[in-house]
């Protein structure tokens, strides 16, 4: 398809899912839909609406604020113990879904696939659930010793019933002298994950940043990196260390995939903090750099070319020694990525694909696919802002249809019109396509694979592409009876 | 380093020396016990084997540990597609939404259909009614159903929203566009109950809103209803309506979510199946009503015997006993004899079990989830001669569920040995495990720790199961249906036994070709 034609096509598919809108939501949906193109001077990814109410009534694929603080930043945290302070649901929906890895004893001293809440009933939400919470941070220190500290992450209720879960908090550190965090990320507050993220940073800004007891005796090197932003999905973190290690620095913190209090609290002392996911971290980073004078830079560790070129700015922070170092770690690391792009680039080439993830995704794999030959046609975040946007426009490779916080039914238009080869989302949207005989890959878990960060990782993002693509299921969709094409 | 021949993912790949390198490497940051001093990780581990943390465990007041349930929403989400072309509508921050469509899709795998209006802090202080009136019209217009059925998050629940007036008021400022569309309602506060609860005020809900008043009802001698509660075996659902068809064309399951979460390939369907809403509006007319699960109907049960003045009865179709009250109670109000093929379908069953039982006899298990399941299943593990060590129930309700439990723990040749746990978690459940242990667990997904931890097998049976595929299409109702019970169960034991024979020259002379 020629780019004139992709443009008019992106540019219809909105036109006809606005048509099909009552008025005040036609108007309102405008705003966050659109098409942008390298060439463009002021397209889509500088003008889209973002980080703005969702219009009551959609299938939109968005969570909420304490999704972003338990679900994303905190949860991860492997030896503190976070609690689901409210009702039974949200720590029972958000239970060990996220594939974020980590080694430890599960119970004894790490705690991030089990579930702690404290099951609020009718009597606590009309008397208030403070008493409750005092006694169930008392009843966690008997019988799980081993935890580092313990936050309190608020559901919906804690905010509207008036509890001082800041007041608790307070009072049982200063008892029991155990980190201890009241988190008010309640579901309700903001637009999305995305406030959650914001005040889950503040609350390490505020209780694990001024923590300095770990940071005094601690040795630096001038080699000292932190990986902030990094949840370790399926290992993201671990496939990334390896590369940073091998340049000659020294990872001294993960945040927050398999990380632990005292990592969290030493970041301050690197030199240089590593950015992978702005959008739920930039806060905590901007931070360290005013209180502590620790510089930041973002990186991109998704498919081999952009892991290059991140390598290459991160290794200019340093001396020619890293710099040297780095060179053969790229060396030694594109020679087996420039053979995994041997095998598997002509089975993928030209293949078109539409995105529509949270936080970093849909930019940074774009330059993944785009190593495999295959070629994004649309993208667009759950959660993101305008500065995700405007970071958007400099990996796009050709005209993209951009879709802000998508409802399901313009994703499920927009997938009609373009017709990609496939679809990368998340896993409420996978049946869905799946449905339409169109292959899919869940991008948030990495659909149970994983890892993609880094280069050995995207040797298994580049089999994981092509088993996608090319499995022989897609073909059994049409019976042999069927005279018609069936599917999207 | 990645071999290009061979790709290995995660699993294997930070088996490689260079990777467990730098898992080594990382400890010297880390603050977990693990990386400081295992020992202690080890002498910890052990003292939550004993009984002294027994005791502190079960002792727990305020914090709840890996719970069996969840809350009530997300039953009301369940109730909701049970019925043809409806559109589940939650009340509320849309958080809760990302979370039961996730949950059901991560189980069936299959999409669900759920949309939420949004509420956020402005709708906090001046309430959800701008969001509702807003949000009914654009479900309308983009999904357009049948039914719009409305439920609530706690938020909506805390702030005192009211869903009677908001629907009214909804309707009025929709310039015709809600006319031709049902709108139901329930409240279903996440602070009470659990999911069953949930599905209960939902289906309540929806039939007191669909039916006409008592006064206009007509009666149909030969109309049944039957409502499957909480399912998530779609094949149960099949096999029930199968039963009911065998004893006359107007038995009509209520509430039947089966072809929601199967769908075939080939195109997206957004609505699937369903009860129609023809027949939802005359359940009222029906000569009974059957509930297969009793303790998630129980609101909805005053309705229809005290309001709609029918009959009704709970019938759980479970096992080979239940599976029997069941077909007897469709012959007694259908006045129907029982049919040659189900007579057929019951001894086939009992000879299966009569090739089996040597396996299960005997064998001690310990079972959690919900109260309905649990009635069911251990009434069959007691059929079957094992022994239900621990039955856990976590949302067990207040009343009459224990004795329902008693009742069948009495016909069993170890009732004495049997011991309910109403009201636990799987984290005491553990504790149980490691002091008072069993052969076999059963239960849902989050059993698979319990099993990590203790070594006790893991048979999954329950809601939700995320980690194996397609166990939900089957049955575990019906005749057919404990006959994949005793399938699932027995073959369990038998790969068990396998495995505990398997090592050669020391226990494989056990490891027998025919057992």
């Amino acid at each position: 398809m020629g780019p004139l034609n992709l443009e008019n096509l992106q540019k219809e598919a909105i036109a006809e899912v606005l048509e099909s809108y009552p008025e005040k939501l036609s108007k309102n949906r405008a705003k966050h839909l659109g098409v942008d193109s390298p060439e463009e001077s002021k397209g889509a990814c500088d003008t889209s609406r973002s980080n703005k109410q969702t219009v009551p009534g959609v299938m939109s694929q968005r969570g909420c604020a304490y999704a972003g603080s338990k679900g994303v930043v905190w949860g991860p945290v492997k030896d503190m113990i976070h609690i689901s302070h409210g009702p039974i649901g949200c720590g029972q929906y958000s239970r060990a879904g996220r594939r974020n890895y980590y080694i430890g004893t599960t119970g004894i001293d790490t705690f991030v696939t089990m579930n702690f809440s404290t099951d609020f009933t009718e009597k606590d939400i009309v008397f208030g659930g403070d008493k409750k919470l005092k006694k169930a941070l008392e009843e966690i220190d008997v019988l799980f010793p081993l935890n580092n500290g313990i936050t309190i992450q608020s559901e919906c209720p804690i905010g509207l019933i008036g509890d001082d879960i800041q007041a608790v908090a307070k009072k049982y550190k200063s008892e029991t002298s155990k980190p201890t965090i009241a988190v008010s990320c309640e579901g309700f507050r903001g637009v999305s994950q995305s406030l959650g993220h914001h005040i889950a940073n503040d609350m390490i800004r505020d209780e694990i940043m001024p923590d300095d007891s770990a940071r005094k005796d601690f040795e630096n090197t001038p080699y000292d990196v932190a990986i902030v932003g990094d949840y370790n999905i399926g290992g993201d973190a671990w496939s990334s260390r390896i590369l940073l290690e091998e340049m000659g620095l020294r990872v001294i913190a993960q945040w927050s995939g398999d990380a632990t209090y005292k990592e969290m609290a030493i970041a301050p002392k690197a030199k240089l903090n590593l950015l992978h996911c702005y959008r739920s971290m930039n806060y905590i980073a901007r931070h360290m750099e005013q209180e502590f004078g620790v510089p930041w830079i973002e990186y991109n560790f998704f498919g081999p070319t952009k892991t290059t070129e991140s390598l290459r700015k991160i290794a200019a922070m340093f001396d020619e020694t890293v710099q040297a170092k780095t060179e053969e770690v790229i060396a030694k690391y594109t020679a087996m990525t420039d053979e995994v792009i041997a095998k598997y680039r002509p089975k993928l080439e030209g293949k078109t694909v539409m995105l529509y993830v949270g936080g970093l995704r849909p930019r940074h794999v774009i330059g993944a696919y785009e190593d495999l030959g295959m070629e994004v046609i649309g993208t667009g975040y759950e959660f993101g802002h305008g500065d995700d946007y405007k970071r958007t426009k400099e990996e796009i490779a050709r005209s993209t249809l951009i879709y802000d916080d998508v409802n399901e039914y313009e994703l499920e238009a927009f997938v009609k019109k373009l017709k990609p080869d496939l679809v990368a989302s998340g896993v409420k949207e996978k049946y869905v396509f799946q449905k339409m005989g169109l292959p899919f890959r869940q991008m948030h878990s990495w659909d149970y694979s994983g890892p993609y960060h880094g280069y050995d990782a995207f040797a298994i993002f580049a089999k994981d592409m092509d088993l996608a693509m090319n499995s022989p299921v897609w073909s059994h969709t049409k019976a042999p009876w069927d005279t018609e094409e069936k599917g999207a | 380093m990645q071999n290009v021949e061979q790709i290995v993912n995660g699993q294997k790949l930070f088996l490689k020396p260079e990777y467990q390198e730098v898992l080594k490497n990382k400890k010297e940051f880390e603050s977990n016990m693990g990386s400081v001093d295992p020992s202690k990780v080890d002498e910890i581990s052990e003292w939550t084997k004993s009984w002294d943390y027994r005791e502190k465990n079960l002792s727990r007041e305020a914090i709840t540990v890996n719970p069996a349930k969840a809350c009530q929403p997300l039953g009301a989400v369940m109730a909701s597609l049970g019925f043809e072309n409806t559109m589940p509508y939650v009340h509320g921050s849309h958080g809760c939404v990302a979370y039961f469509r996730s949950y059901f899709t991560r189980h069936f795998k299959e999409p669900t259909p759920c949309v939420s209006d949004s509420m956020s802090e402005s709708a906090a202080v001046f309430g959800g009614l701008a969001n509702m009136k807003d949000g009914l019209r654009n479900c309308n217009a983009m999904y357009k159903p049948e039914m719009i059925a409305v439920s609530t998050t706690c938020m909506a629940e805390v702030i005192g929203d009211d869903l009677n007036a908001f629907v009214i008021g909804a309707r009025e400022e929709a310039a015709g566009e809600l006319d031709n569309t049902a709108i139901t309602y329930a409240h279903t506060p996440s602070f009470v109950g659990s999911h069953i609860t949930g599905y209960d005020n939902m289906m309540k809900g929806i039939l007191e809103q669909l039916n006409p008043d008592v006064s206009q009802k007509v009666l149909d001698e030969e109309r049944i209803n039957i409502i499957p509660g909480f399912e998530p075996y779609l094949g149960s659902l099949a096999e029930v309506k199968e039963i009911a068809a065998m004893f006359g064309d107007k038995i009509v399951m209520i509430g039947d979510h089966e072809a929601q979460w199967n769908t075939g390939a080939g195109e997206y369907q957004l609505y699937s199946g369903g009860t129609s809403l023809a027949d939802a509006k005359t359940a009222i007319n029906a000569k009974a009503t059957i509930s297969l699960q009793k303790y998630s109907t129980i609101q909805t049960a005053k309705t229809i015997k005290n309001i709609w003045k029918q009959e009704y009865v709970t019938s759980n179709p479970i096992g080979l006993s239940g599976t029997d009250a069941f077909v007897m109670k469709l012959s007694e109000l259908t006045g129907k004899p029982v049919p040659e093929e189900l007579k057929k379908l019951r001894s086939q069953l009992v000879d299966a079990m009569q090739d089996s039982y040597p396996y299960m006899h005997g064998k001690k298990f310990a079972i959690y989830g919900d109260p309905d399941f649990l009635l069911g299943l251990v009434s069959f593990i007691v059929e079957m001669g094992g022994i239900p060590t621990h039955i856990l129930c976590h949302n067990a309700p207040r009343k009459g569920w224990e004795d329902d439990m008693k009742k069948i723990l009495s016909k069993s040749l170890w009732k004495d040995e049997c011991n309910i746990w109403a009201g636990k978690d799987l984290w005491h459940l553990r504790s149980l495990l490691f002091t008072e242990p069993v052969d076999f667990l059963i239960g849902n997904v989050y059993g698979k720790e319990l099993y990590r931890d203790t070594g006790i097998p893991l048979i999954r049976i329950g809601f939700p199961i995320f980690d194996r595929h397609h166990l939900h299409r089957y049955s575990i109702s019906g005749y057919k249906g404990a006959l994949n019970l005793l399938t699932w169960i027995t073959n369990a034991v038998l790969d068990q036994l396998d495995e505990e024979t398997k090592t050669i020259a020391q226990t494989d002379y056990f490891f027998d070709c025919v057992r």
